[in-house]
């Protein structure tokens, strides 16, 4: 083994640390104003108490002791057009409707049409309408065209970065934290021992680039502080980020507990409250960019029509899609809603799935990102072109 | 070769070196690995004062009947003098152990058969489910270890099955209840056949009502409590909740049989080929590599088969698969096989139990706290994203600073990654302005973060 004493009188090596100092970031002009984000419910969020079909028929008897009352009764839904409502808990979404910024598709999924947790969110997040039918997900794909040289356009905010995410396309990362900070000499050294190892190397000079960018816009702490809940990072960070004008434009973000096997009315009303408020909080610290801002939020899938044994839910087919923001052309519901009849669920127990997620998301890339159809035909979502992109989602840009 | 072989047991079959570990190693890796292959069940002392999950659900259920506020305090308690310390205690066995490979083994099969604090409620019993339902099997039979944890209180509330009802059970027909069909899909994806291996929805709400009454007996209604006796923290099976009839599972035919349909099914299920097939790409996954080949594949699957799924055997196969012992760095530690070796490495564990969960929750893997039924995930892009490793770096940075200035960083780099050191990584470690710097930078280095 080398001896400390001899390497430090050899000057090859203080040269070569000299020579490694971090670049500072470029900044390019953003090919685009407009925000997006993405929220990923994990577990597989239920849609009827999101936003129930109170009129329906067969909501109540399907779920005696758990439907989600009428409007006018306690607890009851916020009525939204006669027909559907929207679950109390989420009072700060109903202004968002009214001014027309909310638009719900009723029966939306994925193209997958089983019902574990697992392929559900795979399918969801790598684009094909196959379980690990590609390893890196749809909306890093379609950064790898809306990246603009050193411009980040894709943000992650958390510990890990989801699949969505995960690819070939660079992408600006952030998770709060209250460890101390490794000095830049620090980080030198060892960005020099990662030279051979491009896993390592790539993922340390990724995680220096992201903090240098992050830094004079989020605090290290934020969002660790304070009250407690896991939306709060992606209203703080995300906000503040998205927000910045050399900062990030498309924002991924995964909350769960969505899984509601078990007592669905209490665990609903908090889970649908703090992303309520969570969403909130976000247009907040987007500040005026939230009138260039579309919000998508989805789930792996729905769940099963009828209640379970223990007042919760199993896995279901059929779920629900959410699109927020001021640039979304909402206050509407939209898709074919079949109906909880007997015959109209799927296998008999499941909400009959009548939108494709692919349609929205599609829409989103084209619309909002100026991504043409063919990229996204041929690489975001492949072999996708039975579900074509919905048109008027959007106010024009 | 054969220190690169040690180097292998030491951290891929094991947690990390010790101090003078990999010399002891050296000899017969193998050897040394197999001979921690037995049948005892040896729970370190650490754990040993841990109470049962008898007695931890005993209490919570008694709290639970006097009222809420009694419930919510013992809960906190259970969180605070037992989950918390025995997170803690169980590290620092990880730490000291001198049968690191049984209790990877231990770490592999619990994480296997998750679960979680995701459900509040079972937090203070984590511990003593891995304790009571998987240390014991870890080198026995799988079908035992899958009869365990199915039967125990925690899994049986984690995948919610204590709220199971069969529609035309005494109870389910009394108060109109019905199914949950968490446990039954559950066991089928995660625990067996694995999602590709050949069952249906029919399946799954079949194999529901055949566990149907499995349950503990934590709780109790008033009218129960006589017939009953007073509530206890074990399995019950309650004939009240049992969907009567025949059911069908993977096209065979279970006569009403009470408790035993579900043993009977869960034996079925372990002896699936489906099953040996699912765990043996596992095993492969965790000892070779993300991606790991197919005859390796094959070998655990057939050692499985052929010895009716007994994990001794098994683990022998692994060790003696050419393919486990061709690439050293082949894995990327998980934060806690990081936290663990790191601490190893250096023969250190004096740090408070805050400091222990801060460090797990800034990594992002906090002991039984997995996010979802799957358990953690075993890849390297699962683990290495940006943020990750920087938050790797910076708690290994601090960690450095605060470990014993004696410690001779030159001397823990050839104990620990040594066998497989690059001259890059050795020559910084030498550069490196002060000590904790130098430890810091072998405890980053691509060699100790992999496995």
């Amino acid at each position: 083994m080398l001896t400390r004493r001899k390497v430090l009188q050899t000057a090859g090596t203080v040269a070569l640390l000299g020579s490694v100092a971090p670049a500072r970031v470029a900044f390019g002009a953003a090919p685009t104003e407009n925000r997006l984000a993405i929220v990923i419910l994990r577990g597989g969020l239920d849609g009827l108490p999101a936003e129930p079909p109170y009129a329906d028929p067969r909501h109540r008897p399907l779920r005696p002791s758990i439907a989600v009352p009428s409007p006018g009764q306690e607890d009851g839904a916020l009525d939204l057009n006669g027909t559907f409502g929207l679950h109390p808990a989420r009072a700060p979404l109903r202004k968002r409707y009214g001014q027309k910024q909310l638009l719900i598709v009723q029966a939306a999924t994925t193209g997958y049409a089983q019902r574990s947790h697992f392929d559900g969110q795979n399918v969801l997040e790598n684009g094909t309408n196959i379980p690990y039918g590609a390893q890196d997900g749809w909306l890093n794909r379609a950064l790898l065209r809306l990246n603009d040289g050193d411009r980040r356009l894709g943000l992650s905010v958390g510990h890990s970065v989801p699949l969505v995410m995960r690819g070939d396309a660079r992408v600006q990362t952030w998770a709060p934290t209250n460890l101390p900070q490794a000095d830049d000499d620090f980080l030198t050294r060892l960005a020099y021992v990662y030279e051979g190892d491009s896993m390592l190397s790539d993922a340390l000079r990724e995680a220096r680039q992201s903090q240098d960018i992050a830094s004079g816009m989020m605090d290290r702490g934020a969002a660790t502080r304070g009250p407690r809940g896991q939306y709060k990072i992606l209203s703080e960070a995300a906000g503040r980020l998205l927000a910045s004008p050399d900062g990030p434009r498309i924002a991924v973000f995964e909350a769960g507990g969505w899984d509601t096997h078990f007592g669905q009315i209490f665990r609903l009303r908090q889970q649908l409250g703090e992303l309520a408020a969570g969403l909130m909080t976000f247009k907040e610290n987007l500040g005026p960019a939230w009138d260039k801002t579309a919000v998508i939020v989805l789930s792996e899938f729905g769940r099963t029509a009828a209640e379970n044994g223990s007042r919760g839910t199993d896995h279901g087919v059929g779920g629900i899609a959410l699109l927020l923001g001021g640039a979304v052309a909402g206050g509407r519901f939209i898709g074919d809603w079949p109906g909880l009849s007997e015959r109209a669920l799927y296998e008999g127990r499941d909400v009959q799935p009548t939108t494709d997620y692919r349609v929205l998301l599609k829409a989103m890339l084209r619309d909002r990102m100026g991504l043409d159809e063919a990229f996204i035909e041929d690489v975001v979502f492949p072999a996708s072109r039975s579900v074509p992109a919905a048109n008027g989602l959007f106010r024009s840009a | 070769m054969t220190t690169s072989d040690a180097f292998i047991a030491a951290n891929r079959f094991g947690l990390g070196s010790r101090p003078g570990e990999l010399a002891e190693i050296a000899s017969d890796p193998r050897g040394w690995i197999t001979g921690q292959i037995s049948i005892v069940n040896a729970v370190p002392p650490e754990l040993r004062n841990f109470p049962s999950s008898a007695e931890i659900i005993t209490g919570i259920n008694a709290a639970r009947s006097k009222g809420p506020e009694y419930l919510r305090s013992m809960m906190g308690q259970g969180y605070r003098k037992t989950l918390f310390p025995e997170i803690v205690a169980r590290t620092q066995a990880h730490i000291r152990t001198a049968q690191p490979f049984r209790e990877r083994m231990v770490l592999f099969w619990a994480n296997h058969f998750t679960v979680s604090v995701t459900k509040r409620i079972i937090g203070p019993t984590i511990g003593a489910y891995e304790r009571e339902a998987i240390r014991p099997h870890v080198f026995g039979r799988f079908e035992d270890m899958l009869l365990a944890t199915a039967h125990h209180p925690t899994m049986l509330s984690y995948l919610d099955n204590n709220i199971s009802f069969g529609p035309n059970s005494r109870v389910g027909k009394r108060r109109g209840r019905g199914l949950n069909e968490n446990l039954a899909r559950e066991i089928l994806e995660l625990h067996t056949l694995g999602v590709n291996g050949g069952y249906t929805q029919s399946d799954v709400t079949e194999f529901a009502k055949i566990l149907t009454g499995w349950t503990h007996g934590g709780t109790r209604s008033k009218q129960s409590l006589r017939r009953l006796g007073p509530i206890h923290g074990r399995f019950e099976y309650r004939e009240i909740f049992h969907e009567p009839g025949p059911k069908t599972l993977l096209g065979k035919r279970f006569t009403e049989n009470g408790e035993q349909e579900g043993v009977d099914a869960l034996k079925e299920l372990a002896r699936h080929p489906a099953t040996a097939k699912f765990i043996a790409e596992k095993l492969a996954r965790h000892f070779i590599a993300d991606d790991p080949p197919t005859a390796a594949v094959k070998a655990l699957e057939a050692a499985f088969r052929q010895s009716g799924g007994h994990l001794g055997t098994v683990s022998r196969t692994l060790i003696g698969l050419d393919a486990v012992w061709s690439e050293p760095l082949a894995k990327v530690k998980t934060p806690y096989e990081l936290v663990v070796s790191t601490l190893r490495a250096v023969a250190f564990d004096d740090i408070s139990q805050r400091a222990f969960l801060g460090a797990f929750r800034e990594m992002g893997q906090r002991p039984f706290s997995a996010p979802s039924p799957a358990g953690w995930p075993d890849r390297a892009k699962d683990w290495m994203s940006p943020e990750s490793l920087m938050r790797r770096v910076e708690w290994l940075r601090a960690i450095s600073a605060r470990l014993p200035r004696s410690l001779n960083p030159d001397r823990i780099a050839e104990q620990t990654i040594g066998p497989v050191i690059s001259a890059r990584t050795e020559e910084m470690i030498a550069a490196a302005p002060s000590g904790e710097e130098a430890l810091a930078l072998l405890f980053a280095s691509p060699e100790f973060q992999r496995r």
